[in-house]
């Protein structure tokens, strides 16, 4: 099975403490630590394991700038078979049906028969994967965490559904799948790992080389734009505690005994 | 302005609490547009969802057939593509099903996405202005689109007060016959309910709740120390039944447990917007966390920032010294 898996270079939340900037045109860069986007990474996984099970290639592929790059190599260092980087400067500012229309041209130019994006990335809009299907006219299940290959037709598919329960369907190939967290534990990649693959080359493609009308992605043809960004307005919000970390202590004791917290 | 659609989630013949949140949506976009309820289903529980559309909606749209009796989104896409007028005005709850729905029902429309909304601030001509959430709520954004043409948007359950049902008393249209082709390629076969684990979070009273900061799986038992001593259940948050460190049934959230506990402590949670959605009954909420940003502090009654690993061990010594 040929499978692409959609992957995005964004802010670790784990690493850093997301801030607007000073003029709230976006949020503060300066410092910040990047890393795959955690839903990718299980997807590449999965990826990974489909492959090692019924043979077959797995190409990781991310629209964005030369830094992108290292996101690629990264899953590539986890196994993956090839990377693509969709970059351009017209591909800039695309909103997620710029994004998606981008991935559909590349996966037009290749045979794929299984496409995997994360469920969302860091704008938490969990639309790029759903968009990509219908544009190609592909079956999509979207909050997948499970995937057993019935035969080269069809997948079962378990999604994650509200209260824990999973909803499984019968999913035709080649069809589109967002992935959730938690459907697998993604393999370790050690800095030996990444040198392996530091020399491999990974092919980079414009608008001009997938035949996109620049008119029609990035800025330009975003639907949806962004005006600013801001601080959530925080209501009353807590109280927080202050004092030495014994005062806090003793503090925090007495209102949970009130509140009946303490047995 | 066009009409204004809802999409009504509904269970067993019971419209959900997102259906009157979207109409206030719907209001707060043009309060003169006309509201069509679209009710989509099997069974005779379908009228009573009717009747409750009814209620807040101008017209209610019924479509059922075996087709719908479980709601595959992919059935349901070209169903509405097939029903749906140009430039409609679409509305669904950001919840799984409206999350596998609406990007590709957006496509298929061939209009603008506005995806998990929290507010709506203007409408200026046909440009709207929403407000969303990135990075896990911790800051959020404005956002502008031209929905002139039509627009589907999702709507985060919760985040609209709902408008009482005020006897709108709309006319229902069964529109099941123009349903049309529902060929796809996916096909529901059966939900498998979660698992029950070795112990209910759902039925506690007091809850120490650990999230991302607790860092490690040995640091686990800082977390079950405290609750020993108070009496009190160890539930997670999300990232730590990914890692495997705790039992899915152990999860606090919209695709874990709903819990309603008296006192709720969360311990390293940021609080993501799915967290809180599985925090019902109003819990006093005491929050530690080391980023005094944390979302977290917003809903919390009482916060301490601090690390949990150095704060939490103290706090059950001087407990367990009473």
């Amino acid at each position: 099975m040929d499978i692409l898996v959609c992957v995005k270079r964004v802010p670790d939340t784990a690493e850093n403490e997301i801030e607007v900037n000073s003029d709230g045109t976006d949020i503060e860069r300066d410092d910040l630590v990047y890393s795959v986007n955690e839903w990718d990474n299980y997807a590449v996984e999965e990826a990974l394991q489909i492959r090692d099970k019924v043979g077959g290639s797995v190409t990781v592929i991310s629209v964005g700038d030369e830094e992108s790059e290292e996101v690629l190599r990264r899953e590539m260092a986890m196994g993956a078979d090839g990377g693509i980087l969709l970059s351009d400067d017209a591909f800039e500012g695309s909103d997620g049906r710029g994004v998606a229309a981008i991935l559909k041209a590349a996966v037009e130019k290749g045979n794929y028969d299984l496409i995997l994006t994360g469920a969302m990335a860091d704008d938490g809009a969990a639309q790029v994967g759903g968009m990509l299907a219908a544009m190609l006219d592909r079956p999509f299940a979207s909050l997948v965490n499970h995937i057993e290959v019935v035969d080269d037709k069809k997948l079962k598919v378990g999604r994650e559904i509200e209260g824990g329960n999973q909803e499984m369907n019968e999913i035709d190939l080649p069809c589109v799948l967002s992935i959730q967290t938690g459907i697998n534990e993604p393999r370790y990649v050690g800095i030996r790992g990444i040198r392996k693959v530091a020399s491999l080359e990974i092919p980079v493609q414009g608008a001009g080389d997938l035949g996109i009308d620049p008119s029609t992605v990035g800025e330009a043809g975003a639907k949806v734009r962004r005006l600013e960004y801001f601080v959530p307005d925080l209501g009353e919000g807590a109280e927080i505690l202050e004092g030495s970390t014994e005062e806090v202590i003793e503090k925090l004791i007495e209102i949970l005994k009130a509140q009946g917290g303490i047995k | 302005m066009a009409e204004i659609f809802v999409y009504i989630p509904h269970k067993d013949g019971v419209a959900d609490d997102a259906a009157l949140e979207m109409v206030a949506a719907a209001r707060k976009i043009d309060a003169e547009a006309p509201l069509t309820a679209l009710v989509v289903g099997d069974g005779a529980d379908l009228d009573k969802v009717c009747e409750q559309a009814a209620a807040a909606c101008a017209k209610v749209w019924k479509v059922s057939g075996e087709a719908f009796a479980y709601p595959n989104a992919e059935v349901i896409r070209k169903m509405l593509v097939n029903i749906l007028p140009d430039k409609a005005v679409v509305l669904v709850a950001h919840d799984t099903f409206g999350m596998d729905l609406s990007p590709g029902l957006s496509i298929k429309l061939d209009v603008p996405f506005l995806s998990d909304v929290v507010d709506i601030e203007a409408l200026e001509g046909s440009s709207l202005k929403i407000v969303r959430q990135e990075y896990g709520g911790a800051v959020s954004t404005r956002v502008s689109c031209d929905i002139g043409d039509g627009v589907v948007i999702n709507v985060r359950p919760g985040a609209f007060k709902a408008e009482d049902a005020a006897g709108a008393a709309g006319e229902v249209v069964d529109k099941s016959a123009e349903a049309g082709d529902l060929s796809c390629g996916r096909r529901f076969l059966e939900v498998v309910e979660a698992e029950v684990g070795d112990v209910d979070i759902t039925k506690a009273d007091v809850l120490v709740s650990i999230g991302r900061g607790i860092e490690d799986e040995e640091n686990i038992e800082i977390a079950e120390e405290l609750a020993e001593a108070i009496g009190a259940v160890v539930s997670c948050s999300r990232p730590i039944v990914d890692a495997k460190w705790m039992e899915k049934s152990r999860q606090v959230g919209t695709s874990g447990q709903t819990v309603k506990p008296k006192v709720y402590m969360a311990l390293g949670i940021s609080g993501s917007f799915q967290h809180l959605g599985g925090l019902k009954g109003s819990p006093f909420i005491i929050a530690v966390n080391k980023n005094p940003k944390a979302p977290i502090f917003q809903v919390a009654d009482v916060g301490v920032v601090d690390d949990i690993l150095e704060f939490v061990p103290e706090l059950t010594e001087k407990i367990q010294e009473m």
